[in-house]
């Protein structure tokens, strides 16, 4: 442990981030504003994210964490009457460009939901499914990509024996997997987590951070949490967010050990929000 | 223990529970009462009672089957007097089948074992004593005979026999080279207008071979009926007259008073067996409705057919597509209004625009010829099947489309988004995803439709079903299905039976058990499609959203 330990977050063990190499703004949000309606959700957003890195957002409820990871992929798009201003950039290329279809970017963009959501298929359809709609025929391609994604999920050995079966029958923590593995599927390049741990008990919470871990070796994962101890397991980098500004966003081992705001300290150790 | 006051004591809050308890019996009970009526007085009609012969003390006997018993109209209230209607039959001999009889002058009634009823072809029923019964070969057996009874079924059976093998010839084969001939005389007529010489000289040929079959097959018919001597029953009626039946018109034989209950049972299910199987006679009011019960049948899946995806599109665009606004509200009240337009309305519409505007239109484009060289007689531009279908299925739209448009917004914004993040188009999620998971909802909505269609008679009086159809819609000439012809329907078949029918009295036990058909029928197609329905759900148990 670190000798410079910060009594309030005592508590929290952080993992050192290793050094990857990779594009340094991979993800990068400019001055971003964001509004439903007349409401402002988001103010001024500008963080960047490292490829092939682990960040995750925090915050109390409604600070607008949850949008703006909704916004990475334009899932806010459904909603009506939404606005924003400012830019997002993937690998330099804005999200908003008229000449990139909201499709294309949401397959390369990855995205898992807070409540595990397969659907009333068989598991391997579920898995399949992101390949079906790019009209993927091919069965041995199918059966490759069913199998290296339940594999990288850690599903594949409980389920091997019975993709054909109904993806429902599957426990709680074992469907949020397969929902990892349908977003993986399609070899994405960014995976959103939206809250994937909430309604898990520990165990398969635990093998969900394991996995995170193993997947950022390949994906760039932004995930959003409420539970500070999994941020600080699994994240390289956080950012803080309040009343939809941003905060503070630095290395987690900073957040959390020695965070420059007031703000943000308050919120970490427990003593609002 | 405190002493209970009236004031608080009564429970005020829940004082009209009972009130709305009251409205679920009196609904069941009139459910109930419905359905007991129309199943009793429906299976009744197939089932045999006792014939009595009853004398009665003006010195006439009546030899009849009891078939009700009511108050006599102008009697006292506090001392009724009841008058019972007997079914005699022999209507060519008494005028009438039924005749109504003061109770209190019926002297007694006996039940003698050699009561003969009798279901004709002709003239309705007869209960009759017989004498002697003279067979195809001559032989003359009196009921004294103990080969009686078993040599008269032979001969009864032996003339049905030669009755269906006429019928196939007169109404199938002769039908046949008929319609060929039709079609070949108004091809003939083109040709001749349009001088194709070749075609006429081979037209002509072909008629006169059609020709040389229809007499060939009237020949036929001719050597069926002549064929073989008729066995005929001599038998005393009510009045003491001595009555000759040719066996040839006789379609079944019983001794009501001689029968045991295994017996009953056996004349019990042959009845209802012709009820379904076979086709009308004497004025509908006899014999079976399968020409009913198929195009009911036929006309309700058709509607289901067409109505379904096109209410299913409806509402993918009202949901999913639209832009939601005061246009989309007005276009919503507008559909759910549709339902609510009396169904008479939609024949006068599908009259007016499927029949003559379409129909017609087909007319002109496909079958000018037909027009041109036939009289102008109409194919599609005349009630029929397809039309009746159309009109229902406009009728039914609003259903489907409201239920299609609930279960696409019952589904979980969960899946939605799910499907939508892995990258599918709009179209692909709702294809994929959305239309799977909402199919048993849209499948409700199917079954409210056919179980509204089904049992829907106004309309398609204007726009197809007739009192009588010479064919089925269905047949072994191409293309099989006949879209356009005219068919029967049991709901019309009701209404037909009971108010236009020229012997009510005979008719009145048939509207009962027709009735009781369409309700069958109707629950059939309904549970059918609750099967499905639920086997749909069962895939989809468990989705935790």
């Amino acid at each position: 442990m670190p000798a410079t330990m910060n009594p309030a977050t005592s508590r929290i063990q952080v993992r050192p981030s290793a050094e990857r190499e990779g594009r340094k703004d991979y993800i990068s949000i400019r001055d971003y504003g964001f509004w439903y309606g007349q409401k402002k959700a988001l103010d001024a957003i500008s963080l960047d994210i490292p490829e092939r890195q682990v960040v995750a957002f925090i915050g109390p409820s409604g600070c607008g964490k949850s949008t703006l990871l909704r916004n990475l992929n334009r899932m806010n798009d459904l909603v009506d009457g939404i606005s924003h201003e400012g830019d997002i950039t993937i690998n330099g290329r804005s999200i908003y460009d008229p000449g990139l279809e909201v499709i294309s970017l949401r397959r390369r963009v990855g995205m898992v939901f807070q409540k595990s959501n397969p659907f009333p298929k068989s598991i391997y359809e579920n898995v399949v499914f992101a390949l079906r709609v790019m009209g993927v025929r091919d069965r041995s391609i199918l059966d490759e990509a069913c199998e290296t994604s339940l594999r990288k999920a850690a599903l594949w050995d409980e389920v091997k024996d019975r993709l054909q079966d109904s993806a429902l029958g599957l426990s709680g923590g074992q469907m949020q997997r397969l929902c990892i593995a349908r977003a993986i599927a399609n070899r994405p390049e960014i995976l959103l987590m939206d809250e994937p741990c909430s309604a898990l008990d520990p165990i398969a919470t635990g093998k969900i951070e394991e996995l995170i871990h193993e997947l950022k070796e390949q994906f760039t994962i932004v995930i959003v949490t409420h539970s500070m101890q999994q941020a600080a397991r699994v994240s390289d980098r956080t950012a803080f967010f309040y009343l939809g500004k941003q905060i503070e966003y630095d290395t987690t081992e900073k957040i959390f050990m020695n965070p420059s705001q007031a703000q943000t300290e308050a919120y970490i150790s427990g003593r609002f929000g | 223990m405190s002493s209970p006051s009236s004031d608080s004591s009564t429970p005020r809050g829940e004082a009209w529970v009972w009130f709305t308890g009251l409205g679920l019996i009196v609904g069941l009970g009139m459910v109930i009462g419905l359905l007991s009526l129309v199943i009793l007085n429906g299976v009744s009609v197939f089932w045999a009672p006792h014939v009595p012969v009853a004398q009665i003390d003006d010195g006439r006997t009546v030899i009849g089957q009891l078939a009700q018993r009511r108050i006599r109209p102008g009697s006292l209230a506090n001392a009724p007097q009841y008058e019972r209607q007997y079914q005699v039959g022999l209507r060519e001999l008494n005028g009438n089948s039924y005749l109504w009889v003061d109770e209190a002058k019926v002297k007694a009634e006996t039940f003698p074992a050699d009561i003969l009823g009798l279901e004709r072809v002709e003239n309705g029923p007869a209960f009759v004593r017989p004498q002697s019964l003279r067979k195809s070969d001559g032989q003359v057996l009196a009921i004294t005979d103990s080969a009686f009874e078993a040599a008269f079924q032979a001969e009864v059976a032996a003339a049905s026999a030669v009755r269906e093998k006429l019928v196939e010839i007169t109404r199938h084969q002769i039908g046949d080279v008929n319609a060929e001939m039709e079609a070949a005389r108004v091809a003939l007529r083109r040709a001749e207008d349009l001088r194709l010489t070749q075609e006429i000289a081979a037209l002509r040929l072909k008629i006169t071979a059609l020709e040389g079959r229809y007499a060939a097959l009237l020949a036929e018919s001719e050597k069926v009926v002549k064929g073989g001597a008729v066995a005929s029953l001599t038998s005393r009626d009510s009045a003491g007259r001595d009555v000759v039946i040719p066996l040839t018109q006789v379609v079944r034989g019983w001794f009501p008073n001689r029968l045991d209950t295994w017996g009953r049972c056996q004349l019990f299910c042959s009845r209802v067996a012709e009820f379904i199987f076979d086709e009308p006679r004497e004025a509908n009011t006899e014999g079976g409705l399968m020409p009913a019960i198929f195009g009911t049948l036929v006309m309700t899946v058709f509607m289901s057919l067409m109505v379904t995806p096109f209410g299913v599109i409806t509402a993918i665009y009202l949901r999913e597509y639209a832009q939601q606004g005061a246009i989309l509200r007005i276009v919503r009240i507008s559909v759910n209004n549709l339902a609510g337009v009396p169904s008479i309305v939609f024949g006068v519409f599908g009259l007016g625009f499927f029949v003559y505007v379409l129909g017609g239109s087909i007319d002109q484009l496909f079958f000018g010829d037909q027009l041109k060289y036939n009289n102008n007689t109409p194919v599609f531009g005349t009630g029929g099947l397809l039309w009746c279908s159309l009109t229902l299925a406009l009728m039914t739209l609003p259903v489907v489309i409201v239920a299609t448009e609930e279960a696409l917004a019952a589904v979980p914004r969960g899946m939605r988004e799910a499907s939508l993040a892995a990258g599918a188009s709009k179209w692909q999620t709702i294809r994929d995803i959305l239309l799977p998971a909402s199919a048993p909802g849209i499948l409700t909505g199917v079954i409210l439709a056919m179980a509204r269609g089904a049992g829907e008679v106004a309309p398609l009086m204007l726009v197809g079903v007739v009192k009588l159809a010479p064919t089925l819609p269905f047949d072994t000439v191409a293309p099989f299905l006949h879209m356009d012809r005219k068919f029967m329907h049991l709901g019309f078949h009701v209404y037909d039976l009971g108010f236009q029918s020229p012997d009510s009295d005979a008719a009145r036990p048939m509207v009962f058990a027709t009735t009781l058909l369409l309700i069958a029928l109707v629950v059939a197609l309904n549970i059918g499609a609750i099967w499905i329905r639920n086997r749909l759900r069962a895939r989809f148990k468990g989705a935790s959203f």
